[in-house]
């Protein structure tokens, strides 16, 4: 089942990509500083103490975890200690990832919508690379043959279609734009009216960044998602928030502020190619249920991907699980910043 | 509210100590755990909260309780204190060159944090200071960056310089230099592209540009919202850039802004200033004496008022206070509220207003349902829809005319009715509180009695 799951998975986001190992190498790279920190809690003790619980959570917080799944996780590892006598810690650390992957598995219609005829539609606070993010998924579904349209309804930001639009052209995807200041619910309303003309697969649709606390603004969102549901009621819906994965815990306020306008459906997790630890997707997964359902870690088209549990916890914790350690192209020298940024 | 969540946290924390009169360890203990995870949960860096709950610790345990201050407010004192010593107490400025002499500032910083955006802010800030500046964009990597800080530039009135297609940020700068020079600017603003701290060539790229162009203050950008990370990306920067100061973005969201704290413990250098809005004259100087009282949960009054002085002129201050007098008589007219509206508007919205005054923060989620600028607007329709004289005296009011009002505002009767009659209980409510206390004339409170009562204005159901 497992493995039948891996295969679909394969064969879509990544078959244009021959280089699927150079991700999971950058990713567990991008982990390393929480794999190491955690690692040398599990290394450094040879019994299960009081200093061992400790540096543990500290670890964990310093990932961003967050106090509170931090303290969920910890009270469930404890009584799972206690309740199987375990004394090692490297035992002790099998039954950390486990608990963390079980929180992390995404559910297997998660990827649905791709089939179209769907209405993705992007939200999340400023420069967290929404825009960015569009780009790329745009990107990936074109290649793997999806007719795909863009709504740059980030009307807001100087040169935000602009820049949409550049991305667009990348992708050979068309966009349907309006001019700065105007009305963002007009944008989307001919955006719709369009992809349903023209038999789109998927619609995805940009929106201007905005704080969670912003009210007016907060509920502009909430129209531009009654638009869909009454323009296309027929499509799939699919509503994303950006998080930016340097976010501390402020993520799970802007989670759960967005979620109360717009019915959330998952999680772009974006630039975890800096240092991030990331350890915020395991606070928002457990506190709010809201699965992370990509993951953006570069800054090149392809460099948005599925959102894979095991990928994710197994960089975490550093396990041998696969040999990818063949390195890869360097990337480096290309590296452009095309983030969106406000 | 960017530290209320943690104010109202320490205050929890302290409740449970009144009442003693002098800290035991225990009681210090105790305390220290929870401004230890308060402070974790407010994204302030793990290292930054053992260093500061131990030097706290050490001077609470044992000490007397002051005379007048119980156990609670002891501890609170303490913190404060220690708050105040890491984030220092005197605002900073960045410094100019004299005369004509052109004082380059380079903005860098993480990709999202809101370099451009604050470059623009900064050059309208400065504008406002006298200073001629010449923004240059030397973010040549991101789709469309040149073409929003032209626009941006545009909207605030400064000149933008883009190089040529294809050019190098280093050579950029320095042609945006002699052109500086050339055109009489006296500050030169480099926007340059985002990066994330581990690239390498991105890090190179700024070290060019300070070799190219003399750079006198390089200002790194934060975003508020940043977790733990924060610590490496000042650190980071600072090795690689060597950075004067820092700039931090997004404090206007209800982060509790943890990160402002972090980078002022391991780097040491000033933040400058804070952006506080959408709006591009949002940019706000930072004090960091302030916020440490911010965190205590003392409001921030005196940034009200520094916002609410900059952004009256001497017009309105004179009706201001001619209001406030009114208001104090109980003669508040519809004039007057359009008056408050437009005042409000100027100062980023009701919201953005009773954010700052103490107490009120804690009430944050109630007020949100109740002040909302939509149908803030929807009452100033009505108010637009009475003629001058109904205006002036709302005792014009018959029947027939609030139906035409309706009719012309768009708006149901009853609403128009409810408007009418909230309109008057307030103004009786107003001449309560005018005998009662004095106002201040001239004081820019004198008017915010006014606009802060009118807030339930905004309240009507429709």
């Amino acid at each position: 089942m497992k493995e039948e799951m891996n295969r679909e998975t394969d064969g879509e986001l990544n078959e244009d990509r021959p280089k699927k190992k150079g991700f999971f190498a950058r990713l567990r790279d991008s982990l390393s500083r929480t794999r190491a920190n955690l690692a040398g809690a599990f290394t450094r003790y040879d019994r299960i103490d009081e200093d061992f619980w400790e540096e543990l959570e500290e670890t964990m917080i310093l990932g961003d975890i967050g106090v509170q799944a931090t303290d969920r996780l910890m009270t469930q590892l404890r009584g799972e200690v206690k309740e199987r006598h375990i004394t090692e810690p490297a035992q002790c650390r099998e039954l950390l990832i486990s608990d963390i992957r079980e929180k992390m598995t995404v559910d297997g219609h998660a990827y649905d919508f791709e089939n179209g005829p769907s209405v993705v539609l992007v939200i999340g606070v400023n420069g967290v690379g929404k825009t960015t993010s569009i780009g790329k998924l745009a990107g990936s579904y074109r290649a793997r043959g999806k007719k795909v349209l863009i709504a740059a309804a980030d009307t807001f930001r100087a040169a935000a279609g602009e820049q949409l639009a550049e991305w667009a052209a990348r992708a050979g995807v068309d966009m349907i734009g309006g001019a700065e200041g105007s009305d963002p619910g007009s944008v989307l309303f001919d955006a719709l009216q369009a992809a349903r003309s023209r038999g789109t697969d998927i619609l995805l649709c940009d929106t201007a960044g905005r704080l969670h606390n912003k009210k007016n603004l907060m509920e502009e969102l909430h129209k531009l998602d009654r638009i869909i549901g009454r323009e296309y009621p027929e499509a799939m819906r699919e509503n994303l928030v950006v998080l930016d994965g340097t976010t501390g815990q402020n993520a799970l306020s802007q989670a759960r502020e967005f979620n109360e306008v717009t019915d959330l459906t998952g999680i772009i997790l974006t630039k975890m190619d800096g240092t991030a630890k990331g350890g915020i997707a395991i606070a928002v997964q457990s506190e709010l249920g809201i699965p992370v359902k990509f993951i953006g870690i570069g800054e090149k088209m392809e460099d948005l991907q599925r959102f894979r549990p095991d990928e994710y916890v197994d960089a975490l914790f550093d396990r041998p699980a696969d040999t990818d350690n063949t390195e890869q192209n360097e990337e480096g020298a290309d590296g452009q910043a095309q983030s969106e940024e406000r | 509210m960017a530290f209320d969540s943690l104010s109202q946290k320490l205050n929890d924390i302290f409740k449970r100590l009144r009442g003693k009169g002098r800290l035991t360890e225990s009681d210090v203990d105790a305390a220290m755990k929870e401004v230890r995870m308060a402070l974790l949960e407010a994204d302030v860096n793990f290292r930054v909260v053992k260093q500061f709950t131990a030097s706290v610790k050490e001077r609470a345990i044992g000490s007397d309780v002051m005379d007048g201050l119980n156990p609670g407010q002891q501890v609170i004192k303490i913190v404060d204190d220690e708050l105040t010593k890491l984030m220092g107490s005197e605002s900073a400025e960045i410094s100019f060159l004299p005369g004509q002499a052109v004082t380059v500032i380079m903005m860098c910083g993480l990709q999202g944090a809101g370099k451009t955006t604050t470059a623009a802010k900064l050059a309208a800030n400065l504008m406002k200071k006298g200073k001629t500046p010449l923004l240059a964009a030397l973010d040549v990597y991101r789709p469309a960056a040149v073409k929003q800080l032209q626009v941006n530039g545009e909207k605030v009135g400064a000149e933008v310089f883009a190089g040529a297609p294809g050019s190098v940020p280093a050579v950029i700068a320095s042609e945006a230099l002699a052109y500086a020079q050339k055109n009489h600017k006296n500050v030169l603003i480099l926007d340059t592209a985002g990066r994330l701290q581990i690239d390498d060539a991105m890090m190179t790229e700024l070290s060019d540009i300070k070799k190219a162009v003399e750079v006198q203050e390089t200002l790194l950008v934060v975003d508020a919202m940043t977790g733990q990370e924060a610590v490496n990306v000042a650190e980071t920067f600072n090795e690689r850039a060597g950075i004067d100061g820092v700039i931090l973005t997004k404090l206007d969201g209800d982060t509790r802004g943890g990160a402002a704290l972090s980078i002022k413990a391991v780097t040491g250098k000033p933040i400058f200033y804070a952006g506080m809005g959408e709006k591009l004259s949002d940019l706000e100087q930072f004090y960091p004496d302030r916020m440490a009282s911010r965190i205590l949960g003392m409001g921030d009054v005196l940034t009200l008022i520094d916002k609410v002085q900059s952004e009256m002129d001497a017009e309105s201050e004179t009706k201001q206070k001619e209001m406030a007098s009114r208001v104090g008589k109980g003669r508040f007219d519809f004039n007057d509220y359009l008056e408050s509206m437009k005042q409000m508007r100027k100062m980023g919205g009701m919201q953005s207003i009773l954010g700052m005054l103490p107490g009120m923060g804690i009430k944050a989620s109630d007020l949100e349902g109740q002040i909302d600028e939509k149908k803030l607007s929807k009452t100033e329709a009505i108010v637009l829809s009475m003629t001058p004289a109904e205006r002036a005296d709302p005792k014009l009011l018959t029947p027939q005319r609030k139906y035409r009002i309706a009719k012309g505002s768009g708006n149901d009767i009853a609403d128009v009715n409810r408007f009418v009659k909230q309109f008057d209980q307030m103004q009786k409510m107003m001449k309560q509180m005018g005998g009662m206390k004095k106002h201040k004339h001239g004081s820019p409170f004198g008017g915010m009695g006014g606009i802060g009562g009118l807030g339930s204005f905004g309240a009507p159901k429709f």
